[in-house]
């Protein structure tokens, strides 16, 4: 018999409980109809704060996150901890960014990034750009909180590909089944369970292996006898202009993903947001926490199983905690995978429909029409995403989600800066784009990582000296892209201009940045419905 | 406002440093997770000011 059997016991009773909440989600808040992507793709437009609070923290801070994060500081030290400033930093930047993003969305009926691009800038190709980049960006992040919850599934001893279909089948049952509401009502359930689970660990775990101090110092004497230059509990000289601009290219990143643009524009009003920006830092304080995890799992002597890193969480857990908590702490990491997931796929699903299938295929789709091309592409996206895991070496999922992060960023002049300035041509923004995402491509295959064996694709800390600089400093390879795209687009918008290269209409007006809530501008939920 | 919030906890000479520990903790990692305080004041300040 597995000696395991109450940690798996407790873990698909979970996992049935609210895989049963997602298809009863579908009543909750109940609409007239759920046949349009007002409903289905955004839950009606109508969360307030705590749904926000619990969907969009629920939404960010993935499974993946919860095991990859401390495995990084595990294997590496100090570098990992950029998490924290990146989520620290991404809200007041989402204050400032996002809420331009609900209102205009909400005036003109919205639904995804591409859309905002699409009415600014009067250019369905650059609309297009904007939406293939959200959902190749997107896909690997779906396929990656599968490896979370394949972390979990290995440290229980349960092997097989059949455990992880079965989980995404009824994932992309009640996802089809409820839409956006059945994230957001599990949402509660994970979030609940892994606050408590990382509330215990980070008092009852450190109390067994002789508090803090030792733990660092373990820490401190693992990195000492490895020969890696770059590890160690603080930074080096040589990676803080990495650290930095990981974290601030991160944190941009972050708002760029279709999924928390999907999580924003689902909150009822700007105070709802803004509210939330204040709240949400409390999942960075418990990221933070979970990011010393991966030094308890070194000081208590955890070694990975196999060569998959990402099991020293897993692992930590089953050695400290009684059986029956083990198994509480490994269904909130796999609830933990279920959330995003399903946000993501329904983001994904979203940018198709309404920037390729309405604009390319059927312009004159209805509202009907729209939400059941969303609901399957959503089915498509999640078995894409299976296979992804099952056929391809998991490792690439994670290079993948590497070029996601940089790729999404180059969306940001078009995206984050067309919500302040109309001055960047669309001729200049395509040229930008295309210029970013060649650099950032160049840049990531030419970073390697002796570590695991890469010679392409190796990490995102790409050194200078390979540019011509005298230095060993490294620098975030997605933000020397976006340096490129920014100067490019530039440029190229001057050059159109000279040439007399047509504007395109700008579809908004400076008031729709500002409008909340209650203005007469900003339609009610219904008539949005109507209007899309 | 938002400025301080977004430049701070991008400054590694404020917390690149180990001493001194908060309950052997080092500073390196403390320090980041206090610099939340300053994001939260200062969204919650904007939230206020801005509220209608």
């Amino acid at each position: 018999m597995n000696e395991h059997i109450t940690e798996i016991v407790i873990f698909t009773a979970l996992f049935l409980l609210v895989s049963g909440m997602g298809f009863v989600a579908a009543r909750w808040r109940r609409a007239d109809n759920l046949a349009s992507l007002n409903e289905w793709g955004l839950g009606g437009r109508n969360f307030g704060s705590w749904i926000t609070w619990f969907l969009v923290g629920g939404d960010l801070y993935t499974a993946y996150t919860f095991v990859a994060v401390p495995a990084l500081l595990f294997g590496a030290g100090a570098t990992g901890f950029f998490a924290v400033p990146y989520t620290v930093i991404t809200y007041p930047l989402v204050m400032l960014v996002l809420i331009r993003l609900w209102s205009v969305s909400h005036v003109h009926g919205l639904v995804t990034p591409a859309d905002f691009v699409r009415v600014r800038f009067g250019s369905p190709t650059l609309a297009l750009l904007v939406a293939i980049t959200g959902i190749v960006a997107t896909m690997p992040y779906i396929a990656l909180q599968l490896i979370g919850i394949e972390a979990v599934l290995k440290t229980m001893g349960v092997t097989g590909d059949l455990p992880l279909i079965i989980a995404f089948a009824i994932l992309a049952a009640y996802t089809y089944q409820s839409g956006l509401r059945a994230p957001a009502l599990i949402a509660f359930v994970k979030d609940i369970l892994i606050y408590i689970v990382i509330l215990v660990a980070v008092i009852y775990i450190p109390a067994r292996l002789g508090g803090f101090g030792s733990i660092f110092d373990a820490a401190d004497a693992k990195f000492a006898k490895t020969p890696a230059p770059g590890d160690g509990t603080l930074l080096n000289a040589n990676n803080q202009l990495q650290y930095i601009t990981l974290a601030l290219g991160s944190a941009m990143a972050l708002f760029l993903y279709p999924h928390s643009v999907t999580g924003v524009l689902a909150s009822r009003s700007r105070d709802v947001i803004k509210r939330n920006m204040s709240a949400l830092p409390a999942y960075s304080l418990l990221l933070g926490l979970i990011a010393l995890l991966g030094y308890m799992a070194i000081a208590a002597g955890i070694t990975p199983i196999g060569t998959d890193v990402n099991t020293v969480v897993p692992q930590l857990f089953d050695q400290m905690f009684p059986d029956w908590f083990t198994g509480v702490a490994f269904a909130a990491i796999g609830i933990g995978a279920l959330v995003p997931a399903a946000i993501m796929s329904i983001a994904a699903a979203n940018l198709f429909t309404r920037n390729i299938y309405k604009e390319y295929l059927r312009r004159d789709a209805t509202d009907a029409q729209e939400a059941r091309v969303s609901k399957l592409t959503s089915l498509v996206v999640k078995v894409g995403a299976v296979l992804c895991i099952l056929l391809i070496d998991p490792q690439f999922s994670i290079d993948l989600q590497l070029i996601g992060g940089v790729i999404i960023l180059q969306t940001l002049p078009s995206v984050a800066l067309g919500l302040f300035t109309r001055w960047f041509h669309r001729v200049g923004l395509i040229a930008g784009w295309t210029a970013g995402m060649t650099a950032g491509m160049v840049l990531l295959y030419n970073i390697a990582n002796p570590a695991n064996n890469h010679a392409h694709f190796g990490g995102s800390a790409f050194p200078l000296s390979k540019l011509g600089f005298d230095t060993p400093m490294t620098v975030y390879a997605g933000f020397l892209a976006l340096i490129v795209n920014l100067a490019v687009a530039a440029l190229a918008t001057v050059l159109a201009r000279r040439l007399g290269s047509s504007e395109g209409v700008d579809g908004t007006s400076p008031r729709d940045y500002t409008a909340d809530a209650g203005d007469p501008e900003v339609k009610d939920d219904l008539e949005v419905a109507g209007s899309t | 406002m938002l400025a301080p919030a977004i430049v701070v906890p991008l400054v590694p000479a404020l917390f690149n440093h180990e001493e001194p520990r908060l309950f052997g903790v080092p500073l390196f990692y403390w320090l980041q997770l206090a610099f939340l305080v300053i994001s939260v004041s200062a969204t919650l300040i904007v939230y206020r000011v801005t509220r209608r």
